[in-house]
């Protein structure tokens, strides 16, 4: 017996919870996903042609392709770190979404603006600790399927 | 017995709202309620080192704001009654730390201020003190790193989310005077409807805000019509669909009486998309606005539905729904 009314109430709730979702699905703001994606792309746009324009001029000077490539590498990081500094980068996300989160300054953004945020629980435990409590996971899973792809290619070599 | 029907409170003795205080960090200050605020900070640090110091800080101002609007010092509070949404409630901790007042800490989420006011009306009424002071803090900052992200992180936020507010409001409960007393209460029961969104604290909370209110209403024998205000606490714009379509479904039609505090507090052109949210949403919007409409009888009968979303980051990640819960508060104006 009471088995059994453990069984209807839980699909009493159950039924509950349904009906609940439903009504919030008529009622939820939408996200502007057009304007969403096209501020994406305009920002996402010019950081990747502001990138390859240093790219370009650093080719100019003489440093070879690869070289260039670094460097850019590093002057995009500094870049996104120095805005994150100064409190403008979560203004062009907020803006721009992953257009500015998936180019290489969004990864600086989201190491620098950990930091930022612990620096009061201290250098040890909380800006080195808590550094990459967001970048912690594109790091972890970056290297771990770089090793799965080197073994393939291993093997396939 | 002070109980009536399955969950409400009668307050025979009806305490009084002594005074009140309310505090709002800069955002709050540029938002429709601004002319009801004691004081609107200038930066949300408040002169501290930390965000936390800050809203400590805040929770201590509003007592002793409260405190000096009366004839009493803080020796002449029998007891405080605060509460929080930081982890382990530090920020009434420590503010009751320098307050030295007897303390109880509370925890509710935002529903806090309504917890601890009708806690504070069960001792006034009961004859256990003549004086109880209330307070909550919350703080925009010191809400995200703990519950989302850093502050400085270029994440887009959700349409669903809402804005924590800056902000700390304190009531002095005491005897019987004329003016804002206290004269029902009903104590809400935990509500899930299996809402798993954080960033959509509103949908979690409408069915809790829902339930109290019906049930108040039915305890009580009144209707909609008996007050002049209703106010949850910071169910959101979507929120307030969710409790209109929900309240109406049980045969309880709303209308323009209604309004939540998280929609009142900023204006639509603030950009925090849902509303505001946190312990002192409802607590400035109460000690500052509401206070001040019924001293001045714009309005007479007040009911005041803190709502709050039970859930902590641990419980979020291991993929635990968003449990709510929502007490009611009648606030009167009595002629004695």
């Amino acid at each position: 017996m009471a088995d059994l009314k453990k069984e209807i109430e839980d699909s009493l709730q159950q039924y509950k919870e349904a009906e609940y979702q439903e009504l919030i699905q008529q009622l939820r703001p939408k996200p502007p996903v057009v304007k969403n994606a096209l501020a994406a792309f305009a920002v996402g746009g010019f950081i990747c042609a502001f990138a390859q324009a240093i790219n370009n001029v650093i080719i100019q000077t003489g440093l070879p392709q690869k070289e260039a490539g670094t460097v850019v590498v590093i002057i995009m990081i500094f870049l996104g770190a120095l805005l994150t500094g100064l409190g403008v980068y979560d203004n062009i996300g907020k803006f721009s979404g992953a257009g500015s989160i998936i180019p290489i300054t969004g990864f600086a953004n989201a190491i620098v603006s950990s930091a930022m945020e612990w620096k009061r629980e201290g250098y040890l435990f909380g800006v080195a600790a808590k550094m990459f409590t967001i970048a912690g996971p594109v790091l972890v899973y970056g290297i771990l399927s770089s090793v799965v792809i080197g073994i393939v290619y291993y093997f396939l070599k | 017995m002070k109980k009536i029907g399955q969950q409400t409170l009668v307050f025979s003795n009806t305490p009084a709202v002594v005074s009140a205080a309310a505090i709002v960090g800069p955002k709050e200050g540029q938002g429709p309620l601004k002319i009801n605020f004691d004081l609107i900070l200038k930066d949300n640090l408040f002169g501290e080192k930390s965000w936390e110091k800050a809203e400590c800080k805040m929770l201590q101002e509003a007592v002793n704001r409260a405190v000096d609007k009366t004839d009493l010092d803080l020796d002449g509070i029998d007891f405080l009654l605060a509460g929080d949404l930081l982890n382990q409630t530090i920020s009434a901790n420590f503010a009751a730390r320098q307050l030295a007042i007897p303390f109880l800490g509370l925890y509710g989420a935002c529903s806090t201020f309504a917890e601890s006011l009708i806690l504070a009306s069960v001792l006034v009424d009961g004859g256990y003190a003549t004086h109880v002071m209330t307070a909550v803090s919350s703080h925009h900052d010191t809400a995200e790193r703990q519950f989302r992200f850093p502050t400085e992180l270029g994440n887009q936020r959700s349409p669903s989310a809402q804005w924590t507010v800056t902000g700390a409001g304190a009531a002095l409960i005491g005897p019987k005077q004329e003016g804002p007393c206290i004269t029902y209460a009903t104590i809400g029961k935990v509500i899930d409807l299996g809402i798993k969104d954080s960033n959509d604290m509103g949908s979690a909370m409408a069915p809790a805000a829902a339930d109290t209110l019906a049930i108040h209403l039915k305890d009580t024998s009144r209707s909609i019509d008996d007050y002049d205000l209703i106010l949850t606490g910071d169910l959101g714009s979507l929120g307030k669909f969710l409790m209109e379509h929900l309240s109406e479904r049980q045969g309880c039609r709303l209308g323009d009486k209604y309004s939540d505090c998280g929609i009142l507090i900023y204006d639509s052109s603030q950009d925090t998309h849902a509303g505001g949210s946190g312990c002192a949403c409802a607590a400035v919007v109460t000690c500052g606005y509401v206070l001040e409409s019924l001293r001045l009888k714009k309005y007479n009968k007040v009911l005041i539905i803190g709502t709050g979303a039970l859930l902590s980051p641990t419980s979020m990640q291991q993929g635990e729904s968003i449990p709510g819960i929502a007490h009611a508060v009648s606030l009167e104006n009595i002629n004695s």
